[in-house]
C-alpha cells in the first residue's frame, strides 16, 4: 500500500490575488459507431470480457488495420460543429509505448496532422456572459483495452497480485478534442472548465456521434493547469490531471489544482510537470508518473494505413447534416414556449427538452407538456434511478399519451385533479389516458340538475358563508365550491359550480 | 516416377493432374518423400505438415473425380514461408519469440492458396523476422544451399529457395522487404518475384517493415512463378495498402516471352565495381541474349541509389522497432520470467521475454530504429531517410521514361560460406545493395538464374525491375531470357546442381 501524502493548498482568494490560471482541457470521446476504428468488431458496452475481439484489435502477428469510414465521418462532423478547419490530407501516426492493455504496444492515433484544427466553442456562463474556448485540434485515435487489478485493497496496480485485461475496448474509436491554453479566466476558471465540458457534451449528443456518458467512460476529461504570477506572460509549469469524469469534478479539480499550485509557488517551490490522479471521494489530486523528456512516444506516420483525404464535397455534405447548436436551440425553444429562466433550467436539468419538443410538436401546449413530463413521472423515474426519457420509453408512455391526456381536459371530460388520477393510472400501466378514465369511471358531471341540487344543498348548509359571498366577499365562494365538489365525489366541473353559486348568491 | 514428379515444373504437374495421369496425393507424397530424404541435410523446413498436405491433396483428388471445376494449380503442392500466418499450423517467423504459436487465422495469401486447392507441405526457414540475407539469423539454425551445403541459401527466404533448389516443392511463397525473395533466388539458381507494393495482400504476414514488405512467388521457372503470382495477387479489403486494380497479366506475358522492341535499361550504379567478376560476366551475357531477342539496350543513371542502403537501414529498423513491440509475452508466444524477482511486474516480464526471445540481429535493428525515431533525432534520421526515398522514387520515374525495364545483377556475389559474414553486419547488408531500391520505391522486381560464375561454379542472378503495376514486363523479359539461357545450357541450370545424398531417410519432422 502506497501512502499518499496530502499536498498543501492555498486559500482560494489568495490564489486569485497573486496568480492567473492557464488551463487546457483534453476531452476523449468514444464514438458510437457500430464497429471499432480499425476492424469489424462490435463496440457494445458491458459485453462479456474479450468477446468483442479479433486478430486486428488483439494485435495478433500479421493483422492489419482498416479505417472505419463512419469514424472519419463522425470526426469531421465534430470538427465542423466546433468551427474547425478540416484537413485536406492527413495521416494516422503510431504513438509508441509499452502497456499491457495496449495490444500492439503502440496506439494508432494522429500526431502533427489532425483531421480537424483551429476551431472554437462559445460557452455560456451563469452570469449570462459567454467565454470563447479556442479549439487547437480534434483528432482520431483508438482506445486501449482495460486492466482490472485484482488482489489489492484499492483496485489499483499497487498492491495487486495480478491483473486481468479486457480487450473489448481496444480499438474503439476515440476523438480527442484539445483546447488551446485558456487565459484570462481568473476566478471563473473552474466554472468555465465545467461549462465547456457540459457544452461539449450537449454538442456531441446533438450530433448523435456518442452517448457521452461520463460515468461509463465514453467521455473522459484531462485537465491541464498552470499558474503564472499576475501580469506575467510566460506560462508556468503545468500538471495534467487525468480522468476527471463528471462535470462537478471538472470544476472541483481545476479549483483544487489552482490552490495546490498556489501553495507550491508561494512557498518558493517549483511545480513538477507530472500526471496526477483525481480522487472523486476526497476531491484532491495525487501525483502519478512524472512526465519528462524521458517519455518519448516516437511518433511516426502509420505505414499500414493510407492517408485520409476527405473531398471538399463530402465535407460540405457533412456540414449540411449539422444540428442547430444546442445553445441556440435552447434559446429558441425557451422563447417559443414562454418558459421562465427557472422553468427552463429545471427542464434542462431533468433532460426533458427533447421530449417536450416532441410533445408540443404532437399537439400539446408547452405548459402542459412541461407539467406532465416533470411531475409524477419525474418523481417515479428519479426513484427508479433513471432519467425521464428512458423511464418513459420503458413504460410505453409517449408524447402522444400527454397529448391525449391534455385533450381530455380541454375537451371538458376531465378536470385537473381527475387528469392527475388518470396520469397515475397511465404510469401504473393501466393503459392509455382514455382507457384509464373509462376504467376508473372518471368524468365530469355534466348533468346541471345534479349540480344545482348539490349547490342548493351546500348553500343551505352554510348560511354564514353564503352571506359573506352575498356581501361581496367573493373569495369565500372557494369553500362552497370545495364542498360542492365533495358532494359530487370530485367529478364536478368546478368552473360550472362556481358560476352557479355566484348567480344564486347575486354575484353573477 | 517419384523423381520425375519432384523435378517437374508446376505447369507440367498441373497438366499431369488435369489429365489425371497422376493424383494430387501421389504428387504430394513424392515431395514429402524427397523431404524425408534430403531435408536432414538442407534444413529448409521448420515444420512439415505431411498429414495436412495429404489430406488437402486427397480432397482435391475427390473433387476432381466428382467433376468439380478446379483451379489450374489445384493439387500442386507448395511450401509456405514461416512469416505467413497459417491457421492450425505453427508460425514462428524464425524466432524463438513465437515458438509454439499456432495462429487462429490464415494470412490472405495462405487463404488463396488453400482456395486454389494447393496442398501446403510445410513452413520454410527464414532469418528471424526476415532480418538477414542468409538464414543464419534463424533461431532454429540455418538452411543450407543445395549447390554447396557449406554455403548460405540466401535470406531471409533461404528456406523457400532451398526447398525449390533441392526439389522438395515445385513452388514456395516468399516475402521481400529488401531482397528476401530475389537474393535467395539468385544464389540458389531459382526464380523469385517481388510484386508491386500493394499487389499482394500483406494481411497475415508478420510485419518487418510495413512500407517495404511485399509477398511474392518463388519457383524454378519464370512461368511457374507467374502462375503462383496470379494466385497470390489481387485486392484485399483487409489490407489498406492493397491496390484495388486488375492484376497485370503475368501468366500471359510469361507464355508470350516477347521482348522485341523493348528498351532494357542498364542501371549504371548497379554494375561494375563491387560486383564479383563471374556475376558481372553472366549479367553481360544475359543482356546480349536480350539484344539477340530483339530488345534495345540503353544505359540509365539512378544517382540516388548510392544512398539507398543508408536510407533503408533507417526506415526498416524504425518501422520494425514499432512492429515488433507487440511481442511482449502478454497475449501469445514466449513468456520468460526475470530471474531473482519474486513478483515481477508486467514490464519486467516484457523485458525478460524480449531479452531472451529476440536474437542479436533483431535487437540490433530494434535499438537502431528506436534511436532513429527518438525526438531530437527523428528529422536527421527517419526524416532524411524519407527524403532519400522520395529521390529514389524520382530516379526510377526518370529511368522508366528512358527504359521499359531496368536490369542489374541481383546480388553482387554468389552464395557466401555459412559463417563468413555473420560477425560483419555491414558486409551482410551490402549483399542487398541492388535489390533494396525496388522496395524503397514500391516497384516490382524479379530474379532469375543467369548461369554459374566461372570462379566458383555457383549460380548467379539476373534482376529485372519494372514500373509499378507493370509486373507483366518482368515476366515477358524473364521468360524470353530464360528460353535463350536454357537453350544455351542445354537444360535447366538446376540440372547441374550436385545431387544431394539421399541415404537413410530421416524421419519426417513434425516439430
Amino acid at each position: 500500500m502506497v501512502t499518499e501524502t496530502m499536498d498543501g493548498t492555498m486559500a482560494w482568494d489568495d490564489v486569485l490575488a497573486a496568480y492567473d490560471p492557464v488551463m487546457g482541457l483534453e476531452v476523449h470521446v468514444e464514438l458510437g459507431t457500430a464497429t471499432k476504428m480499425f476492424c469489424g468488431c462490435a463496440t457494445e458496452f458491458g459485453a462479456e470480457p474479450n468477446t468483442q475481439t479479433c486478430p486486428v484489435c488483439l494485435g495478433l502477428p500479421g493483422a492489419l488495420p482498416v479505417v472505419n469510414e463512419k469514424g472519419v465521418e463522425s470526426a469531421i462532423r465534430i470538427g465542423l460543429a466546433l468551427n474547425c478547419e478540416i484537413a485536406d490530407w492527413c495521416r494516422f501516426a503510431r504513438k509508441n509505448y509499452f502497456y499491457p492493455d495496449m495490444p500492439k504496444n503502440f496506439q494508432t492515433s494522429q500526431y502533427d496532422e489532425p483531421i480537424a484544427f483551429n476551431g472554437h466553442l462559445d460557452v455560456e456562463l451563469s452570469d449570462g456572459t459567454t467565454y470563447r474556448v479556442e479549439i487547437e485540434r480534434a483528432h482520431m485515435e483508438e482506445d486501449t483495452g482495460k486492466s482490472l487489478h485484482v488482489g489489492g485493497a484499492t483496485g489499483r496496480i499497487h498492491g495487486a497480485t495480478h491483473s486481468l485485461v479486457d480487450y473489448n475496448r481496444a480499438g474503439i474509436p476515440l476523438i480527442e478534442i484539445v483546447t488551446k491554453p485558456m487565459t484570462g479566466a481568473g476566478e471563473r476558471a473552474p466554472e468555465i472548465a465545467k461549462a465547456y465540458v457540459a457544452a461539449l457534451r450537449d454538442l456531441l449528443k446533438a450530433l448523435d456521434v456518442s452517448d457521452v456518458k461520463m460515468e461509463q467512460g465514453s467521455m473522459r476529461c484531462d485537465v491541464n493547469l498552470s499558474l503564472m504570477a499576475k501580469g506575467a506572460e510566460k506560462f508556468g509549469t503545468r500538471s495534467e490531471t487525468k480522468n476527471v469524469n463528471s462535470l462537478r469534478s471538472v470544476e472541483r479539480a481545476v479549483r483544487y489544482e489552482m490552490c495546490r499550485h498556489g501553495a507550491v509557488l508561494a512557498s518558493g517551490g517549483t511545480v513538477v510537470q507530472e500526471t496526477r490522479h483525481w480522487h472523486e471521494d476526497t476531491g484532491i489530486t495525487t501525483s502519478g508518473r512524472e512526465k519528462s523528456d524521458a517519455e518519448d512516444y516516437r511518433y511516426f506516420p502509420e505505414p499500414d494505413l493510407v492517408p485520409i483525404a476527405p473531398s471538399r464535397a463530402w465535407v460540405e455534405e457533412l456540414r449540411a447534416t449539422l444540428p442547430e447548436p444546442p445553445a441556440q436551440r435552447r434559446k429558441r425553444l425557451q422563447s417559443a414556449y414562454g418558459y421562465s429562466d427557472l422553468e427552463m433550467r429545471d427542464v434542462l436539468n431533468a433532460g426533458l427538452l427533447d421530449l417536450i419538443e416532441e410533445t408540443v410538436a404532437a399537439g400539446a401546449t408547452p405548459a402542459g407538456a412541461r407539467k406532465w413530463w416533470s411531475g409524477e413521472i419525474a418523481r417515479r423515474a428519479n426513484a427508479a434511478g433513471e432519467d425521464v426519457p428512458s423511464y418513459a420509453v420503458g413504460l410505453g408512455v409517449t408524447p402522444a399519451s400527454v397529448v391525449e391526456l391534455e385533450s381530455l381536459v380541454t375537451g371538458g371530460r376531465l378536470n385537473d385533479a381527475m387528469a392527475r388520477q388518470v396520469w397515475d393510472g397511465v404510469l401504473d400501466g393501466e393503459g392509455s389516458p382514455t382507457a384509464v378514465a373509462d376504467a376508473r369511471g372518471l368524468e365530469l358531471v355534466q348533468d346541471t340538475g345534479q349540480l344545482e341540487a348539490a349547490v342548493d344543498k351546500v348553500i343551505a348548509a352554510n348560511p354564514d358563508v353564503a352571506d359573506k359571498v352575498r356581501e361581496g366577499k367573493v373569495q369565500a365562494a372557494g369553500a362552497l365550491i370545495g364542498q360542492v365538489m365533495k358532494e359530487l365525489k370530485g367529478q364536478g366541473d368546478a368552473a360550472a359550480a362556481r358560476a352557479l353559486i355566484m348567480s344564486k348568491l347575486g354575484q353573477g | 516416377m517419384t523423381n520425375e514428379l519432384t523435378r517437374a515444373s508446376a505447369a507440367d504437374l498441373a497438366h499431369l493432374l488435369a489429365t489425371r495421369e497422376v493424383s494430387a496425393v501421389e504428387v504430394t507424397q513424392a515431395h514429402l518423400d524427397r523431404t524425408d530424404a534430403v531435408d536432414g541435410a538442407v534444413h529448409a523446413y521448420l515444420h512439415v505438415d505431411g498429414q495436412g498436405a495429404l489430406a488437402q491433396a486427397a480432397e482435391v483428388d475427390r473433387r476432381r473425380r466428382d467433376g468439380e471445376d478446379l483451379h489450374e494449380l489445384a493439387g500442386v503442392p507448395i511450401a509456405v514461408k514461416d512469416v505467413m500466418a497459417t491457421e492450425g499450423l505453427p508460425t514462428t517467423a524464425g524466432s524463438r519469440m513465437l515458438q509454439g504459436w499456432i495462429p487462429p487465422y490464415d494470412a490472405t495469401v495462405v487463404a488463396r492458396l488453400r482456395a486454389a486447392g494447393m496442398p501446403i507441405l510445410g513452413k520454410t526457414n527464414m532469418d528471424e523476422f526476415a532480418m538477414g540475407s542468409s538464414t543464419e539469423h534463424s533461431a532454429y539454425g540455418p538452411s543450407h544451399n543445395p549447390w554447396d551445403l557449406d554455403r548460405i541459401p540466401g535470406g531471409s527466404g533461404g528456406g523457400s529457395s532451398a526447398v525449390l533448389a533441392s526439389f522438395q516443392a515445385p513452388l514456395a511463397t516468399g516475402t521481400d522487404t529488401g531482397g528476401s525473395i530475389r537474393q535467395p533466388a539468385a544464389v540458389t539458381g531459382t526464380v523469385g518475384t517481388k510484386p508491386t507494393y500493394g499487389g499482394v495482400s500483406r494481411y497475415g504476414l508478420i510485419a518487418l517493415a510495413s512500407s517495404l514488405d511485399q509477398a511474392g512467388p518463388c519457383a524454378r521457372t519464370v512461368l511457374d512463378t507467374a502462375l503462383l503470382h496470379a494466385v497470390m495477387a489481387g485486392h484485399d479489403p483487409m489490407d489498406s495498402t492493397s491496390i484495388n486494380a486488375v492484376v497485370p497479366d503475368v501468366v500471359g506475358a510469361a507464355r508470350r516471352a516477347e521482348v522485341k522492341g523493348m528498351r532494357i535499361g542498364i542501371v549504371r550504379e548497379l554494375t561494375g565495381e563491387g560486383f564479383q567478376d563471374g556475376v558481372q560476366a553472366r549479367f553481360d551475357e544475359s543482356v546480349q541474349h536480350l539484344v539477340d531477342a530483339g530488345a534495345e539496350v540503353v544505359e540509365v543513371s539512378c544517382p540516388n541509389f548510392t544512398a539507398a542502403l543508408a536510407a533503408y537501414y533507417l526506415i526498416l529498423p524504425s518501422e520494425a522497432s514499432s512492429n515488433l513491440a507487440k511481442f511482449d509475452a502478454m497475449r501469445y508466444g514466449l513468456r520468460v520470467l526475470p530471474e531473482g524477482i519474486d513478483e515481477p511486474s508486467a514490464e519486467q516480464v516484457m523485458a525478460a521475454t524480449r531479452e531472451a526471445g529476440f536474437g542479436d540481429e533483431v535487437k540490433r535493428r530494434i535499438i537502431l530504429g528506436t534511436y532513429a525515431l527518438s525526438s531530437g533525432y527523428y528529422d536527421a534520421y527517419y526524416g532524411s531517410a524519407q527524403k532519400v526515398r522520395r529521390l529514389i522514387f524520382d530516379d526510377f520515374a526518370r529511368a522508366f521514361e528512358a527504359a521499359d525495364v531496368l536490369v542489374s545483377p541481383t546480388a553482387p556475389t554468389t552464395a557466401f560460406k555459412l559463417g563468413d559474414k555473420l560477425d560483419d553486419p555491414m558486409a551482410m547488408y551490402l549483399n542487398d545493395i541492388a535489390t533494396i531500391p525496388a522496395n524503397l520505391a514500391g516497384v516490382p522486381g524479379m530474379s532469375l538464374p543467369s548461369g554459374l560464375a566461372d570462379e566458383d561454379g555457383l549460380p548467379t542472378g539476373f534482376q529485372i525491375l519494372a514500373p509499378a503495376m507493370k509486373d507483366d514486363r518482368l515476366y515477358a523479359v524473364g521468360a524470353a531470357l530464360e528460353q535463350r539461357l536454357v537453350a544455351s545450357w542445354g537444360g535447366p541450370l538446376l540440372d547441374r546442381a550436385p545431387s544431394l545424398a539421399t541415404g537413410a531417410p530421416t524421419t519426417t519432422k513434425e516439430a
